[in-house]
């Protein structure tokens, strides 16, 4: 599980940062949205990755950690997600603003000199 | 003790209370949400001065005010900690958003909506920033300080405000994805996110596992330095800070200190001297990082034509000074850092706020905001004089002209802020940058004898620190001559009281540090002091213990 896990961030991670590095400002909001879901996943995967198991003390559970699962970082992934999810709604805000301020989609605000 | 413990997290909870009496105003009533404002902002100031003094009054190094929001144990719970760094940087946060305040309530804050809520957001975060003392309480505390500063940001609009909004926001949203996967990276290894918790287990985390510590340490660092503005992390800085209207701007001047605020927190404690394998990572990048950012940030400050630019700017070369010194983990260097940190920040904001003032003069047409895409510099005018101008010395009538009151005032008031960025004597840049040198130059202090040599690196950020001196005098002289004592047929501008007097303020502050160096360097001395050696602070925040509940407490008690 741990591999599958792995190679998804990191093709999430790369096709993140490639679209980040993208002229267009859709492309750079798609680019942080890949890039903020590969870094949720990647803080769910620190809290160790198991199937099956309780992150709250359960009655009829024997209270060791070989039956829990850490909590904190699906605490940490849901605080994160808010979070990135609002920034990217105020992103997105902005890209409409620049394309009607300045009448192009490119992130520098006018097209490069051909 | 126990008594100041809840005020500590008083200028947390402040300014979300007034943003929401605030928004619940709506639009209407701006002059009155102006006053609130001004008033929450001047308590919270208060506040922090009160944090001030206690961190002094009980004893020299060894005050920390620790406070627990959820009444859970230190490493299971957020924790708060107000000490001598963190109150430094809460009254210079309250210090500086009065002014910008009082700055934005004559024109700016009517030039969009939401300004005071969102004013006070960014001061959330910012306290927050700079109480927290738990890794991911610390992210919060950032993403609430730059969703505030993006409104802020593109306060007035405009084209200039959109297009460098969009960088500023890009930049920040990768940082803050940084920020998280470094946090996550560090509490994999240690499984702790409390500072103090952190460390106390870095130094035994096993061999195995410390490659992975510091590769989550150090793009944690990215993160933080991005935001502090090291080079090449900085390319968004210049166009930002100087596309915001004059008082976020002046606001923003705390920004890029809060990035060098939370490296100097983190590094001093998390791999102080004493972290075993880790001790001191990372050191020697910081000392170049900040050298190299020093030495381009003082080269394009030469090239830089215009004011606000200029002091854009000079931000960037203080980052490069502080993140420097901060490298050299010397608590004399590092005091001096901490007073050159408020000189400058103080400086810088007076500035920000004096470039929109003087700008104001120049009629509108002359050169559009936008137009700072041909960076080569222009003939200065005087060269080729517009005919009736009268400067030549052999013509009799030279008729003696009135100084208006107001370019009285910005000319008097630009020189002395000129003198306080370049750092040149009698005002208190000079003490800073000379506290700074003779750290430098003196690694065991002034009254010990000198054993070892200078290193190399100290003498190379001593000629950066002089080199950047005389680029900051290069550079305000010139502007200070074409602004001022060019002739040109054009009115003086027409200034408020309100917006004199946040400069007044500010500056006269600056002045008045000349004069009390004294016991500021002996507090940054005792802050320094208390950062070098954390076992003090981690006691503290290890040794609080949560309030008992009150039913509990009834039963222990017959």
């Amino acid at each position: 599980m741990e591999e599958v896990i792995a190679i998804a961030i990191g093709v999430l991670a790369a096709s993140g940062v490639w679209l980040i590095l993208r002229p267009r400002t859709f492309q750079v909001v798609m680019g942080l949205c890949l890039l903020s879901y590969s870094v949720n996943l990647f803080i769910f995967s620190m809290g160790s990755l198991f199937i099956g198991r309780e992150p709250i003390i359960k009655d009829g559970v024997p209270q060791n950690l070989l039956h829990y699962t850490d909590p904190l970082p699906q605490a940490l992934v849901l605080t994160a997600i808010v979070i990135s999810f609002a920034m990217t709604a105020l992103f997105l805000v902005l890209l409409l603003a620049s394309r009607g301020l300045t009448g192009t989609d490119h992130v520098d605000g006018r097209e490069p000199r051909q | 003790m126990n008594g100041i413990n809840p005020l500590i997290i008083a200028p947390i909870l402040l300014p979300p209370f007034t943003a929401a009496i605030m928004l619940w105003l709506g639009e209407k009533h701006r002059p009155l949400k102006g006053w609130l404002n001004l008033a929450s902002t001047l308590l919270g100031l208060l506040i922090s001065l009160v944090l001030f003094v206690w961190v002094q009054q009980t004893g020299s190094s060894g005050s920390f005010g620790v406070y627990l929001p959820g009444n859970w144990q230190a490493p299971y719970g957020i924790v708060l900690v107000v000490d001598h760094l963190s109150a430094l940087m809460m009254v210079l946060t309250g210090i500086i958003a009065c002014c910008a305040l009082l700055f934005a309530l004559a024109r700016w804050h009517g030039a969009g909506s939401s300004f005071h809520a969102l004013f006070q957001i960014q001061l959330m975060g910012l306290y927050g920033a700079f109480l927290t003392a738990d890794l991911f309480n610390l992210f919060v505390f950032f993403e609430v300080l730059l969703a505030a500063s993006y409104g802020l940001m593109l306060h007035g609009s405009g084209r200039a405000r959109v297009s460098a909004g969009l960088h500023y926001i890009a930049i920040n949203l990768l940082a803050s994805s940084l920020f998280l996967i470094g946090a996550a990276l560090i509490y994999g290894v240690t499984g702790t996110l409390n500072l103090a918790d952190l460390a106390l287990k870095i130094p035994h985390v096993p061999e195995a596992d410390l490659g992975l510590l510091h590769a989550g340490a150090a793009i944690l660092a990215v993160a933080f330095l991005a935001k502090a503005g090291i080079w090449p992390l900085n390319f968004w800085l210049v166009p930002a800070y100087s596309a915001a209207s004059a008082p976020v701007a002046a606001l923003f001047a705390i920004m890029t200190k809060v990035g060098i605020y939370t490296i100097l927190r983190l590094w001093t404690l998390l791999f102080s001297a004493q972290a075993g394998a880790s001790a001191l990572f990372g050191g020697d990048w910081l000392i170049y990082g900040g050298m190299v950012t020093l030495l381009i940030a003082a080269v394009s400050l030469i090239a830089a034509q215009r004011l606000e630019r200029m002091a854009s700017l000079s931000i960037l070369v203080s980052a490069g000074i502080l993140i420097a010194a901060i490298g050299f983990a010397q608590p004399s260097l590092t005091s001096g850092a901490l007073f050159y940190l408020i000189s400058s920040t103080l400086a810088l904001s007076a500035m920000f706020l004096l470039s929109e003032l003087i700008e104001r003069s120049r009629s509108a047409n002359e050169i559009a905001l936008e137009d700072d895409v041909d960076l080569l510099p222009r003939t200065v005018q005087s060269l080729n004089p517009p005919p009736g101008s009268n400067l030549d010395d052999e013509q009799k009538v030279v008729v003696g002209q009135m100084i208006p009151r107001t370019m009285a005032f910005l000319g008097l008031s630009f020189i002395v802020c000129a003198l306080l960025i370049i750092g040149l004597p009698p005002l208190s840049g000079f003490i800073g940058k000379l506290t700074l040198l003779s750290a430098l130059l003196n690694p065991l202090g002034l009254d010990v004898a000198q054993d070892e040599a200078v290193r190399g690196n100290s003498w190379a950020l001593i000629s950066l620190l002089i080199f950047s001196g005389l680029a900051a005098l290069l550079a305000f002289s010139r502007i200070g001559i074409q602004r001022f004592w060019t002739p040109a047929e054009r009115p003086s501008p027409a200034l408020r009281s309100l917006e004199c007097l946040p400069i007044v303020i500010l500056l006269s502050l600056s002045i008045a540090l000349t004069f009390k160096a004294e016991p500021l360097l002996r507090y940054t001395r005792d802050t320094a002091a208390a950062l070098h050696d954390p076992q003090q602070y981690i006691l503290s925040v290890m040794a609080a213990r949560p309030v008992p509940n009150p039913s509990t407490a009834q039963e222990a008690q017959p």
